[in-house]
């Protein structure tokens, strides 16, 4: 199968003002990729994130989604690939004073053309894909932490996004729900075909779901190693990275 | 695009099987109307739905939506239902969903019936009650640390909290008054006007300003600017889970963060009310000498002679006690939030609404209490 490219950043650089977190950076996420984005803490994950989805601007360079310029193509192209990707914050950030339900039936609402119970329906099915099935009228207040990633992520499923975004995922859940959530991942990537770009600097989820990686190094502020995770773990390029690989085992 | 995938879902019936074939594309499908459409096409004597695939190209959400509902029909109903001709990551994808692995174990947002309601609600009052009368007591106690110097107060805190309502109010305190002094005048000026009597706005000002308007305005301009304020940064930190964090620390969370802007607003008040007073005066003495041609230096002794000691006095105590209920008000709603952004905005606007209720009602009682004294 030939492998479509989802994302492209050329020349990226990633920063604030003139704080560059990250010199011309130049990767590949593969369509059909969980694609992982790994390095300590500080060192600019989740702004990258922030500029793959938009949030901010690149300080240089470009990135490129599914064959669209981002920073040159004009607002309607640009607003119709932001419909076509769904973002998991890490805390959920799902609307207090809306249920579950009427979190995800707001982007169906906006940007669909379904009936209304059509689209109260489409909320429920995607409730149940994150185990949540029943929740629908419950207010996110009164579920958990870990139950609070699944609607959000519900969420950002309710437009078929082409591609989802996770900022650390594992962050705050205990390791059986980030490991419930790993294999939700993995489950939904292989389902639907979505691509799948997720923030961690948790070794568990990163061996188990990434079949691609970046790390991101703070102080050469270079991406300082590409590919498959566990291929890194087998040779890992330079000492950084397989310090960061192995974190784990030392403590045991 | 609904229109080109509407006829791709086709119903037939076999005697007890029922089949639903999918002969193309289904993307945006109206599945609720299809469900509710399957629903009565299906007779009682059916036993088995069977999706079949004549051509099965492109789905999205909607398809899965149709599965999913089907599915479920079949399970409620009792009927067999074979979906194995589905593209296995379809049929991965329902297993999916019907994998329950929670049940919730108590009703969400769910409305009480009225007389249930009335009941709750009159409960919550009461509890309302006690709550306020024990928030009322530790602030007394947290007060009796203070002047014991037992306090953990940061001072630092309290400086933050002085600096905030005192220089910085000053600005929008002076040009209010100012404004309201210039409004008492003008509208005391053409009721005078008509008996040649205009000089006496001076005394009009200068009564009605120290006596009350001066505080009251300074009160609903606190209590909008700073009591609201102290209600949101407890709220949001609240739903960060930082009063919790002083809690579990042992830290009293009356002596860190209501007393010192209680003593703040203390300290305030009376100043600001004074301040306020005499913006008013210039504020009048504005229209007075350059809209009424008033003689400056006359304008100024009707002024002062009005001026009395005793209605000053009782001016700057309600300040004083304005200062008690707003930052108890906005405290207490701050303190009382719940654990989301709307909570937020609602004890905000409650710090508002409750402190200038109390406020009116203290203004009547103090005044009820003056006329008794014969001030
Ligand atoms: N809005 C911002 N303005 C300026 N600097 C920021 C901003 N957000 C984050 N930073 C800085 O960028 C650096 C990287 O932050 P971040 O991308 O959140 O790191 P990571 O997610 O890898 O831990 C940090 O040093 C942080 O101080
Ligand atoms: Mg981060």
């Amino acid at each position: 199968m030939k492998n479509e490219i989802a994302i492209e950043a050329k020349n990226l650089s990633v920063g604030y003002g003139d704080y560059v977190l990250l010199h011309d950076a130049d990767y590949q996420v593969n369509k059909g990729d969980i694609f992982i984005i790994m390095g300590g803490s500080g060192c600019g994950k989740s702004s990258m994130l922030r500029v793959l989805t938009g949030l901010i601007e690149p300080l240089k360079g470009t990135v490129i989604i599914n064959g669209v310029d981002m920073v040159t193509a004009k607002r309607e192209e640009v607003q119709r690939i932001r419909e076509k990707s769904g973002i998991l914050y890490q805390s959920g950030a799902l609307f207090s004073s809306m249920t579950l339900a009427e979190n995800i039936m707001l982007p169906l609402q906006q940007y669909s053309d379904y009936s209304p119970q059509t689209i109260r329906e489409l909320a429920e099915l995607k409730l149940a894909l994150v185990g949540l099935k029943g929740f629908g009228d419950f207010y996110p207040s009164e579920i958990s932490g870990g139950m609070k990633k699944r609607a959000g992520l519900a969420r950002a499923l309710a437009l078929d996004p082409d591609i989802v975004y996770f900022d650390e995922p594992s962050a705050g859940l205990d390791p059986i729900s980030s490991h419930n959530l790993d294999d939700l991942i993995i489950e939904i990537n292989r389902s639907l075909g979505t691509t799948i770009v997720v923030v961690t600097h948790e070794l568990a989820s990163i061996f188990a779901i990434g079949t691609n990686s970046i790390f991101l190094d703070a102080n050469t502020k270079t991406i300082m190693a590409k590919g498959n995770p566990r291929e890194l773990l087998k040779n890992p390029p330079n000492k950084e990275v397989s310090e960061f690989l192995t974190r784990g085992e030392k403590k045991k | 695009m609904r229109k080109e995938t509407e006829n791709n879902l086709v119903l037939q019936t076999f005697d007890n099987e029922f089949n639903i074939v999918v002969a193309g594309p289904i993307l945006n499908y109206d599945s609720a109307a299809f469900l509710q459409n399957l629903q009565k096409e299906l007779s009682t004597n059916i036993t088995k739905i069977n999706f079949v695939a004549d051509g099965i190209g492109q789905w999205d959400s909607s398809f899965l939506a149709v599965m999913y509902g089907v599915v479920g029909l079949a399970q409620s109903r009792g009927i067999e239902c074979d979906i194995s001709a589905m593209p296995q990551n379809v049929r991965d994808l329902v297993g999916l969903a019907y994998a329950v692995d929670r049940k919730p174990t108590h009703g969400g947002g769910k409305k009480l019936p009225f007389l249930e309601k009335l009941g709750k609600n009159t409960l919550d009052i009461l509890q309302k009650t006690s709550d306020v009368m024990d928030f009322l007591g530790k602030i007394g106690s947290a007060v009796g640390r203070f002047f014991t110097f037992r306090s953990i107060m940061r001072r630092i805190d309290f400086c933050a909290a002085l600096e905030d309502c005192g220089p910085k109010s000053i600005g929008i305190v002076s040009l209010i008054s100012f404004l309201v002094g210039l409004i008492l005048a003008f509208v005391g000026a053409i009721q005078l006007q008509t008996f040649g009597a205009q000089i006496y706005v001076a005394s009009l000002v200068t009564i009605g300003m120290c006596r009350i308007m001066g505080a009251i305005m300074v009160g609903i301009i606190m209590a909008g600017r700073t009591g609201s304020s102290y209600a949101a940064t407890i709220g949001t930190m609240q739903v960060n889970e930082e009063l919790d964090a002083l809690q579990t620390m042992g830290l009293s969370k009356i002596d860190f963060l209501v007393l010192p802007r209680l003593l703040a607003l203390l300290i305030a008040m009376p100043i600001l009310t004074i301040l306020a007073d005499f913006m008013g005066m210039i504020g009048g003495a504005f229209v007075g000498v350059f809209m009424m041609d008033l003689p400056y230096q006359e304008y100024w002794k009707y002024a002062f002679n009005a001026f009395n000691l005793e209605n000053f006095l009782v001016g700057v105590f309600h300040g004083f006690c304005f200062g008690i209920i707003i930052a108890v008000c906005g405290c207490y709603s701050g303190l009382n939030c719940g654990r989301d952004a709307d909570s937020v905005g609602v004890a905000t606007t409650q710090s508002v609404v409750r402190a200038i209720v109390w406020m009116i009602v203290a203004t009547g009682i103090i005044t009820v209490i003056c006329m008794e004294l014969g001030i």
